[in-house]
């Protein structure tokens, strides 16, 4: 006799419905704008993919996506390589541990906005620190209202100063779970410092380090806040990158369709980088 | 290879030790010869790792010199030392291929690749791996993946000595048998000089020609297993080899002879230490025998074990075992003991005490 | 009190793990789950705890069809091969912790934790917390909870397997005086032959999720039912090999014969498989062990009191176990002597005819 047990489908039912409100609702609804054209008062006229088309032949789409790879790009090259050379060279054991971890935590523990605000504050050429020192000690042109490789260069540097910190701490729960007897034996078979690294550590890293660069892929594809309160965009729309152009089409001016039909080609930008990403990080572990 | 000596050795992993219990190893002076097959046999806390990473240069000695081929190796770096050693825990580089690890250690010192074949598939075959060679080590068994860790330190043939840290810890225990063996056939094929830490008498005794016996810091009796066996020159030799250990009896010395529960009972021969402190007759189950005469107990706890049985007597308020043949008597059942004299010994204050007649 | 295993089943996905099994499992003795690993021992443990999933047949505790019921409600207790503690609570909290639970009163839970510690010699450490004890000590703490919490069943899954050997001794011999006269139905997962021939009671061997015999342990120990009980039930290996009998005589592959007589010879004539022992080859002629063999010495080990040799005779492997330090030199041809008063005879299913 074979006896099935139902019950189990009762327990998955909370999470379920969860999914169902926070994700699967709100996104049918921006489906649902995607495909129609309003002027208001509740009026909806049916579109097809026309929406789709439009923002995917839009030279403003393109402009901001590329500037977006770019940013997301750039970040990536400079925090990975960051944070597992950090990681590396942090204490082991011992009194110094803690010490830096904290200090390695506190630029995480910062609102986004408030990071914005203070890299704002501190590159403005008259009063802030870096900004007056730039420009009135080294005498070099640096403003990122005016230009935008400057503008540039401070949201990348303000990237990596906020978020360098999670590949290291993840690189380093990685490296701290590595027996001593993998060094000893490495130490016993003659194998250099790049070997060591090569061979023990970056495997042993593998893991923790696919889970930080999706989420420094996801968190910096997605970023908002901190460009915004930072540059606005600007200077024009040299720093304009794919959120914030979002947010003009849909709050600015109001192009509730195209808008809905950009976040989900956004939407599945990000799935499908995400995906090819790990599918290939984890293709030969069995 | 090499001979190695360990002279005048002490470690302590207190800055400042004052009295001999503070050393974890106390005063050690040994000499092992060219090529051969050696063991550390002890329980865990005994002094044996110390050692061992004392020997692999992990660890400076509190004092003391350890000398390969009589030049002094007492500071020099472990990489500098020229040692393979395998551990409790199989050491795998999970990238590469089974070919490439046992490469490793040759290519890391620029051989070249006619050699480091060559090397690889000696080895490979004393292993019985060579068809996994172009396997990614990571996907290997346990049992497999500690066969390649033991490859990668036999794989160079200028290594001083190769060291094993129990390391048939991780082997499901029907393939053990199959792997202590092995070690002991890649010795007498190699005949590089090893060292194997065990606190498992079965590993030891197989695979060394001469096993050091240690307990509480200190070489306690180093011997062939039969010498181990038959003669051990301290009670806790007697009691930690073989199995049940030995029985270890409180006795009174008077006149040149021993009495156990106030009878006199037949050592192997004179009384050559003064017999002062504790004093223990010691005794193998083994050679105890149950007879209609003799010393009289009551059976506490007997089992069958197939092979032959194992009997727990209390004799006054003390447990004797014996080993016997054929069929076991009950629980609560009163039996005759004889202990044979030529196996029975002395012990005063745990070391031997009398000496084997003629 | 008894636990009964009614024809239950395991299965993972579309693989079996564990096929058609019935026991009944009393109080009293010591009921050993004897086999490899990966033989199913610990598969069995989990469903009759509760921790895993029974796929078909039923597991009752005491007559009471416990099948779906959770492990909390089953009243037994597990003790692991790995040190289950506690990290953060003392030993004394650490053995309380289940009757804390149970809601039992503080004076009681005092007496009985006591009562264990005293029992297994932890008394002195009862303040201090698990990293700080031995691993002997840590098991002990773990098998002191069990004791202190009185449930129906104990199930023990290798616990002596992380220990030292000489500790492993002394636990395994306390062991049945543990749980003697309380009650519980103790069932002891091993995979060393010899530890089920030293604990007693009953074993049931297990391979390939299968139970190949139960009964009292020395019993089934000489009378093997199967080729595979005697094959589980062996260490070093029992040597196995074809025979062709004759009349009265049994022929070995490689031309070796003896005679026999009794049951044996009472048996169709025709092809069998004989086993025997590696205690019944011995290196050197005696009374019973008198049919020579001569081999080549493939591998030697020394186990303290005994000495075993792998010796080949062409195609034929097999094992020869003595006491004492036998010394042999690998290579060399040597006469090894076959008790046939302990050989077994299986037919070709594998039972055993004689």
């Amino acid at each position: 006799m074979k006896t099935v047990n139902q019950k189990a489908w009762f327990f998955v039912l909370p999470v379920l419905l969860l999914v169902a409100f926070n994700a699967l609702i709100p996104m049918m609804t921006v489906v649902n704008y995607s495909v129609q054209e309003t002027f208001g008062d509740n009026l909806f006229f049916w579109e097809g993919l026309g929406w789709f088309e439009q923002i995917l032949r839009s030279e403003r789409f393109h402009a901001a996506l590329g500037r977006q790879f770019l940013f997301t790009g750039l970040i990536l090259l400079i925090e990975v390589p960051l944070g597992i050379i950090i990681a590396l060279s942090m204490p082991k054991k011992g009194f110094w541990v803690p010490v830096c971890l904290v200090l390695m935590a506190l630029p995480m523990l910062i609102p986004w906005n408030v990071v914005g605000a203070m890299w704002n504050i501190f590159t403005l050429p008259d009063i802030g620190l870096l900004g007056y020192f730039m420009n009135h000690t080294l005498g070099i042109d640096y403003d990122m209202t005016q230009n935008p490789l400057a503008a540039w260069i401070t949201i990348i540097t303000m990237d990596v100063w906020h978020w360098t910190s999670l590949v290291v701490l993840l690189c380093y729960a990685g490296l701290v779970s590595i027996p001593d007897a993998y060094y000893q034996a490495a130490r016993i078979d003659g194998a250099s410092n790049w070997a060591v690294f090569r061979y023990i550590q970056l495997p042993k890293m593998k893991q923790v380090l696919t889970i930080a660069i999706l989420l420094r892929f996801m968190d910096s594809f997605n970023i908002y806040t901190e460009p915004f309160v930072l540059t606005g965009g600007g200077p024009g729309n040299s720093t304009t990158l794919l959120s914030i152009d979002l947010v003009k089409i849909a709050l600015g001016q109001f192009d509730l369709g195209p808008a809905a039909a950009m976040s989900l080609i956004y939407f599945a930008i990000t799935l499908l980088v995400s995906w090819v990403f790990y599918t290939l990080m984890t293709k030969d572990d069995t | 290879m090499a001979k190695i000596t360990l002279s005048k050795l002490r470690h302590s992993y207190l800055p400042n030790p004052s009295g001999p219990d503070d050393y974890a190893l106390k005063e050690i002076d040994l000499d092992w010869d060219d090529g051969g097959a050696y063991a550390l046999l002890g329980p865990s806390g005994c002094g044996k790792s110390t050692l061992l990473n004392i020997i692999s240069g992990l660890l400076v000695p509190s004092e003391g010199r350890i000398l390969f081929n009589d030049a002094d190796v007492t500071d020099l770096a472990t990489d500098k030392r020229n040692i393979a050693q395998v551990f409790q825990f199989p050491v795998i580089y999970d990238t590469m291929t089974v070919y490439d690890n046992l490469a490793f250690p040759l290519r890391n010192r620029g051989r070249d690749e006619a050699l480091v074949k060559e090397r690889v598939t000696a080895i490979a075959e004393m292993l019985d791996v060579t068809s996994m060679l172009n396997v990614r080590a990571a996907n290997l068994s346990p049992d497999n993946k500690q066969k390649i860790s033991m490859g990668r330190g036999l794989v160079r043939q200028d290594v001083n000595v190769v060291m094993f840290d129990e390391p048939l810890t991780v082997i499901d225990p029907h393939l053990k048998w199959k792997l202590r063996s092995k070690l002991k056939e890649l010795h007498q094929r190699i005949k590089a000089t090893m060292i194997y830490v065990t606190h498992d008498q079965t590993e030891a005794l197989t695979f060394a020609d001469q096993v050091v016996v240690m307990d509480l810091g200190m070489v306690v009796q180093i011997g062939t297993p039969q010498e181990l066996f038959e003669r051990p020159a301290h009670t806790f030799v007697g009691h930690f080899i073989g199995s049940p250990g030995m029985n270890i009896l409180p006795c009174d010395v008077r006149d040149g002879a021993a009495f156990f529960q106030g009878a006199n009972v037949p050592l192997e021969g004179n009384i050559v230490k003064p017999a002062t402190g504790r004093t223990e007759i010691g005794v193998r189950p083994e050679f105890v025998t149950l007879g209609t005469s003799g010393m009289q107990g009551v059976v506490r706890k007997s089992a069958d074990i197939g092979r032959y049985g194992v009997v727990e007597a209390m004799v006054g308020d003390t447990r004797v075992a014996a080993i016997v043949e054929g069929g076991v008597p009950e629980q609560g059942e009163t039996v005759h003991l004889n202990f044979k004299p030529e196996q029975t010994r002395l012990y005063a204050d745990g070391w031997l005490a009398t000496e084997a007649r003629g | 009190m008894t636990i009964v295993l009614n024809n239950v089943t395991k299965r993972v996905g579309a693989v079996t793990h564990i096929k058609p099994t019935t026991l009944t499992l009393r109080p009293g003795h010591f009921n050993v789950l004897l086999g490899e690993t990966g033989a199913g021992k610990t598969s069995l443990i989990k469903m009759m705890a509760g921790l895993d999933p029974v796929a078909e047949g039923s597991v009752t505790i005491d007559g009471q069809d416990v099948t779906h019921v959770s492990p909390q409600k089953r009243n037994i207790s597990l003790v692991h091969q790995f040190f289950v503690n506690y990290p953060h609570m003392t030993v004394f909290d650490n053995i309380a912790s289940p009757l804390r639970v149970a809601g039992m009163a503080k004076s009681e839970i005092a007496d009985r934790v006591a009562d264990a510690a005293r029992i297994l010699q932890l008394t002195p450490m009862l303040n201090r917390r698990p990293q700080e004890l031995s691993g002997g000590q840590q098991q002990r703490t773990a098998l002191a909870r069990a004791i202190a919490k009185e449930s129906r069943a104990v199930f023990l899954d290798e616990p002596l397997a992380n220990l030292d050997y000489k500790l492993r001794e002394e636990l395994r011999d306390q062991l049945p005086e543990l749980f003697a006269g309380r009650g519980a139905v103790v069932v002891y997962a091993t995979s060393e032959p010899e530890e089920a021939l030293l604990l007693g009671g009953q074993t049931a061997l297990m391979q390939d999720g299968q139970v190949a015999q139960f009964g009292p342990t020395a019993e089934i120990y000489r009378n093997p039912a199967s080729l595979t009980a005697a094959e589980v039930f062996s260490d070093p290996p029992i040597n196995s090999a074809r025979v062709i009998k004759q009349g009265t005589v049994v022929r070995l592959d490689n031309g070796v014969s003896w005679g026999v007589s009794g049951v044996a010879a009472a048996l169709a004539d025709g092809e069998y498989t004989v086993a025997v022992r590696p205690n019944y080859v011995l290196p050197v002629r005696s009374e019973r062990a008198t049919v020579p063999l001569r081999g080549r010495v493939a591998v030697t080990e020394l186990s303290g009191s005994e000495s075993s040799a792998h010796f080949t005779m062409g195609d034929i492997n097999w094992v020869s176990l003595s006491h004492g330090t036998h010394p042999y030199e690998v290579g060399e041809e040597h006469d090894f002597y076959l008790d046939p008063s302990h050989c077994f005879y299986f037919g070709a299913d594998g039972k055993l005819a004689a």
